[in-house]
């Protein structure tokens, strides 16, 4: 098998890193951000998760099909998540000067 | 691939052990993408309540147990890496460190799912359980924080679950990896189950900020 292997160093400085960012958003939350508390927890964890997907789920180096088929299923919850938020948001149905604070 | 070594496991209707593995990753791929919607749903259930009961939903972060929230991330996170490190051992064909990891991976797993325990019953403790049995001591959101304590226990619910059924795949894996089941050459379940478990902590690390730190500092 021509198969990359991956060296223990590089999953190493990924566990590093993830963990010093769960620190970061632990610390963060303590802070009154306002609207940017939640911006910044969700920020944290997309990174934390692309991480994830990329180094450990090993789709950095995958063919270009399963890119695609991790992408899309990220991309549909994105459309679940924006459509259904759009359609209460435009309706008013939800309190639009306190969001998410 | 220079040298053509004989694979017992390569099925006939593949042409090499490549393409054999590139279909398992991409149909196992296709079952994740099942999982992101299934958990998509609460995920938006989620938004939608959270944003039309703002306060509510923020006054219960209060009750939520952050130490013990952040050390089942810290653990979680780190069962990832060693599942990271099983597969590596079942790509080099190391058997007896494919064990390790596999056991430090199921060993963390069960923390995991201990430390869980404890939380839920912390909520039994304090009435925090949806239903007649409800108390709270905010009595504007005696209804309102129930939308949130019955999302928790879903959420987290259905998390446990994935986790308890990632133990019983891992003990799997540890019994064929002790019965010489997988080599450098072949080692597909290792790979895929790898993929699994790093999924139900992808869930987790989007759970944690979510239901234990926002609306923190309200």
């Amino acid at each position: 098998m021509t198969r990359h292997i991956v060296p223990v160093r590089t999953y190493v400085s990924v566990y590093a890193v993830l963990i010093a960012l769960t620190a970061t958003t632990v610390a963060v939350s303590r802070i009154d951000l306002g609207e940017f508390n939640f911006i910044v927890a969700m920020t944290i964890a997309v990174i934390k998760a692309v991480l994830v997907i990329m180094f450990f789920m090993h789709v950095r180096e995958a063919s270009a099909l399963t890119k695609l088929f991790a992408g899309a299923g990220f991309f549909w919850m994105a459309i679940l998540i924006v459509f259904t938020l759009s359609d209460y948001l435009s309706r008013g149905w939800l309190p639009l000067g306190q969001w998410w604070r | 691939m220079a040298i053509a070594t004989h694979n017992e496991r390569l099925r006939h209707h593949f042409d090499t052990a490549e393409q054999q593995e590139e279909s398992s990753t991409l149909g196992m791929w296709v079952f994740l993408l099942t999982e992101i919607m299934f958990f998509g749903g609460m995920f938006g259930a989620y938004t939608v309540y959270r944003n039309m009961y703002p306060d509510a939903f923020a006054s219960t972060s209060r009750f939520m147990n952050i130490t013990l929230g952040a050390i089942n991330t810290v653990v979680l996170i780190t069962s990832s890496l060693t599942m990271a490190l099983a597969v590596r051992s079942a790509q080099l064909g190391v058997k007896r460190a494919l064990i390790l990891f596999l056991v430090l991976t199921l060993l963390l797993g069960c923390i995991f799912l201990g430390v869980k325990v404890v939380e839920y019953h912390e909520k039994w403790v304090d009435h925090h359980i949806p239903g007649p049995g409800f108390r709270y001591d905010d009595a504007r959101y005696f209804r309102q924080a129930q939308i949130l304590f019955f999302l928790y226990f879903a959420m987290t619910g259905m998390h446990a679950l994935h986790m308890i059924i990632g133990a019983g795949l891992l003990a799997t894996l540890i019994i064929m990896a002790r019965r010489d089941r997988f080599s450098a050459a072949w080692h597909t379940p290792v790979e895929m189950i790898g993929l699994y478990w790093h999924f139900v902590d992808i869930v987790w690390i989007f759970l944690f900020p979510l239901l234990y730190l926002i609306g923190r500092t309200r």
